[in-house]
């Protein structure tokens, strides 16, 4: 059974988030770039299912879509534990554009379980995982919070309403997951680290395709204004202000 | 190019060095960095959730978590792969240092279990004692500590009193006396002891564990800061010491000492930038949320010198500490090349670095303490506060000026190194005095008009040069072998070669990052060298002025102090707007993004 996770290289979450031309592009100047952290929550259970012998898991391997820039992103997933990676040499646009690319490559090279994250920290699109799921004509599950093996058969559970839900599936499917697949993310040992020089990047020649839609522009969100703090005894003031300036009530 | 393995310790005094020569923090690997964020992701999740628990030395907490460190490799980082190690440069070295630097008690307990602990034994036990110990301390399975102080032997290391005696049978020697203020002693399982044989005048050093019959331990003792860290009294009474655990020869362990110490001091130039970096970063996070007068205090000039300052410190420091660590990797090259096995060839490399090695342990321990006391003073009565991050940074850093050699030790250990190479031919210092000194009636101050930028910082970096080299020629011909007794002018001397290293190796590294990434990214860099560099020849001016004026008289002195005065004189910077701009690119960052 082989497993593969696509990944997004995404600026650190800490990024201090710019724009530049006219607002219409992200300012990538300085930026640290990380795994998307969904993504890496589908590694790290992909790696726990592998490292479990009684599981027949025989391979673990990522993808992105990006360029020679995003290699780190990929040596840090190595580093981690994943035996080999794949890079489609594209600079990623829309979902659409990236879903397709990976569907390429994962029509050419079969594998059993393809995970995505449920959504990326940069542009939140959550939307590569349904299509890629379409353009490969293949199952897929929505918010999956955990995988168990049993033997061929796969026990996915996904967040409902209220409650959870088991499914049982075979392979392939792609799962698009959400975070408590894992506990948390692991940190590269220095083994790992040391090894990842030596696993194998293949990069993959893009096939040709456009983006669907495109981005017109950004805006920052409004800064909070400040806290107002009531004196617990002033529920009149409180009264008045939820419902003059809040307007919620 | 020049190898640069040539370049001898201290020879930056009479030596002009291009920005190709030396190794800048921009110029770490993709391998370099990941290592830098293992260890950032090792601190923010087992050290900085636990940092109070930490703080009350809770029973087996630190053991443990530097296991967790090894499981990570992190305990292995120095140590070669055939002792389950990882044989990283000494760079890569420093880098993790650095960032470990960061976790207050933790910093320590790592530090010196993989430093003073592990190393001794790496650089120089035969190869049945690095199987058998450095592979066990390299994975965690052992822990390490090093005993070298006693009770009436600090400063004065050799002094001390523990003794080993041959036993009848030739198989062991028994050791008996008492070390002090051991850093891991509470769960270390193999220490370093240094004791006299017999009546030796000088140390050996030995391995021992704490298991030997006869190692006992006093309780903990209460310190004022790095509270976390187990520091204990040790007593040895009729330890057998198997005498295959004699460490080196007989009679040269003080030299391993203060070899071991060479390596210790130029680690902790890294620990201090990981503790500087966060103070910072603590500073400015608050000074952006907290509100006086209807503003963020971030706002305000006065805050805004206290941070710009501690980046310019810190960055200063960080310049010094990275270009003798790459010198280092490229002497323990040419060690090896040489035929030294990897552990002899790296002591020698940092041992050759002595004098650097001293500048990094005073120049970053008391920049250091500069951070520490503005950020207790940016966060006000708040900083007073033992639920701060600040006020445990303040307390842990104290402890930086004294151990490794006090900073007094360390001052007059720059110069005296400096003096008694040049004195070995390694380089020409007293001649290179002598044909300024000629020529001193004729010296004017520097013409700089038609210089670009870095061609009129390396005049001034030049000239300060040749104020170092006036005043120590001077000192020395008038104190001769007395000079050794005068230390405030030794500090003085000490203190004008720190400054000129560090302003140079700010100079070589914003030229070179300059090159590398072109002018529009170096702006606020040529701010933080402009300040440091008006700094520096003020403070150049002083120390040489001090100590010229302490045993010069009438002509002369009016005549040596004159030439110090033009060789300092630097041209006019607006250091406000300048301090203005670094604080705003941190405030702006809310985070030490430098």
């Amino acid at each position: 059974m082989k497993i593969i996770i696509c990944i997004s290289n995404v600026p650190d979450t800490t990024t201090k988030v710019k724009f530049v031309d006219n607002n219409s592009a992200f300012d990538t100047t300085g930026v640290q770039w990380i795994i998307n952290p969904w993504d890496e929550l589908a590694l790290t259970r992909a790696l726990e299912l592998k490292e479990d012998a009684n599981n027949p898991v025989s391979s673990v391997t990522v993808v992105t879509v990006g360029l020679k820039t995003s290699e780190p992103t990929l040596r840090k997933a190595l580093a981690i534990g994943a035996d080999d990676a794949i890079r489609v040499d594209f600079q990623p646009g829309d979902a659409y554009s990236v879903a397709t690319q990976l569907a390429e490559v994962l029509k050419n090279n079969p594998y059993d379980i393809i995970l995505n994250g449920i959504e990326s920290s940069d542009y939140n699109g959550s939307s590569v995982g349904g299509m890629l799921a379409e353009l490969l004509d293949m199952s897929s599950i929505s918010a999956v919070s955990g995988i168990k093996l049993q033997g061929e058969e796969i026990k996915v559970t996904r967040d409902i309403d209220g409650g959870k839900e088991e499914i049982s599936i075979t392979a392939p499917f792609v799962g698009i997951v959400q975070k408590g697949i894992a506990k948390e993310p692991r940190i590269a040992a220095m083994r790992g680290i040391m090894m990842a020089k030596k696993k194998p990047i293949t990069v993959v020649e893009p096939v040709a395709v456009d983006s669907l839609t495109e981005i017109a522009g950004f805006e920052l969100p409004q800064s909070k204004a400040a806290c107002k703090i009531i004196d617990a005894d002033n529920v009149k003031e409180l009264v008045e202000l939820l419902r003059d300036e809040a307007k919620a009530i | 190019m020049e190898n640069k393995s040539n370049l001898k310790s201290g020879e930056f005094l009479v030596k002009e060095i291009d920005k190709d020569d030396v190794f800048i923090p921009e110029e770490f690997d993709e391998e370099q960095l990941m290592i830098k964020q293992t260890c950032i992701d090792f601190l923010e999740t087992e050290v900085f959730p636990n940092i109070e628990r930490i703080e009350k030395a809770e029973e087996g907490l630190m053991p443990e978590l530097l296991k967790k460190a090894a499981e990570l490799g992190l305990l292995g980082i120095a140590i070669p792969e055939e002792y389950e190690g990882f044989g990283q440069s000494f760079v890569t070295q420093m880098l993790s240092s650095e960032v470990i630097g960061a976790g207050y008690s933790f910093a320590v307990a790592y530090s010196a279990h993989c430093g003073i602990g592990t190393l001794p034994i790496m650089y120089y036990g035969n190869p049945e004692q690095r199987q058998k110990y450095v592979t066990q301390l390299a994975t965690g399975e052992k822990l390490g500590a090093y005993c070298l102080t006693e009770p009436g032997a600090g400063s004065d290391a050799n002094s001390g009193t523990t003794r080993a005696v041959l036993s009848e049978d030739g198989k062991h020697y028994i050791l008996n006396g008492q070390k002090m203020w051991i850093t891991n002693a509470g769960f270390a399982d193999i220490q370093i002891v240094f004791a006299k044989i017999e009546n030796d005048r000088v140390y050996s050093a030995f391995i021992v564990e704490r298991d030997f019959p006869g190692v006992t331990l006093n309780p903990d003792e209460r310190k004022m800061g790095i509270k976390g860290s187990s520091t204990r009294q040790i007593f040895y009474n009729d330890v057998k010491v198997p005498v295959e655990n004699l460490l080196g020869e007989r009679g040269k362990g003080y030299r391993i000492a203060l070899s071991i110490l060479h390596m210790g001091r130029i680690k902790l130039g890294a620990n201090v930038l990981g503790a500087a970096k966060k103070a910072i970063h603590e500073s400015v996070v608050y000074a952006n949320e907290r509100k006086q007068f209807g503003r963020l205090i971030s706002q305000f000039g006065a805050i805004k010198y206290k941070l710009a300052e501690q980046v310019v410190k810190t960055f200063t420091t960080e310049s010094a500490v990275y270009r003798v660590s790459k010198d280092i990797d490229d002497a323990i090259t040419a060690n090896m090349a040489d035929g030294c096995d990897k552990g002899e060839a790296s002591i020698a490399g940092i041992s050759h670095y002595a004098v650097e090695a001293a500048i990094l342990k005073v120049y970053g321990s008391e920049a250091l303490d500069y951070v520490v006391d503005e950020s207790v003073q940016i966060f006000g009565g708040m900083g007073y506060s033992a639920e701060t991050l600040v006020e445990k940074g303040y307390r842990d850093s104290r402890i930086n000026r004294i151990f490794e050699g006090t900073n007094e030790i360390n001052r007059m250990l720059v110069v005296d190194t400096a003096l008694k190479r040049a004195a070995k031919g390694d380089y020409d210092l007293f001649g290179e005095a002598k044909s300024l000194l000629d020529k001193i009636d004729s010296l004017r101050v520097s013409d700089v008009s038609g210089l670009d930028y870095y061609g009129e910082k390396k005049v001034y970096v030049k000239n300060f040069k040749k104020a170092i080299l006036i005043s120590v020629a001077l000192a020395s011909d008038f104190f001769q072998r007395k000079l050794a007794e005068e230390q405030e002018i030794l500090f003085n001397l000490s203190d004008m070669m720190m400054e000129l290293y560090v302003a140079e190796s700010t100079l070589l590294r914003v030229e070179k990052l300059e090159s590398m990434k072109g002018s529009a990214a170096v702006g606020i860099y040529k701010d933080i060298l402009d300040i440091n560099i008006y700094d520096a020849a003020s403070r150049i001016l002083k120390s040489g002025m001090d100590a010229l004026n302490s045993f010069l008289e009438n002509g002369n002195r009016e005549k040596m102090t004159n030439a110090i005065d033009i060789l300092t004189k630097v041209q006019g910077v607006n250091v406000k707007d300048a301090r203005r701009r670094i604080a705003d690119k941190l405030i702006e960052d809310n985070a030490y993004n430098f």
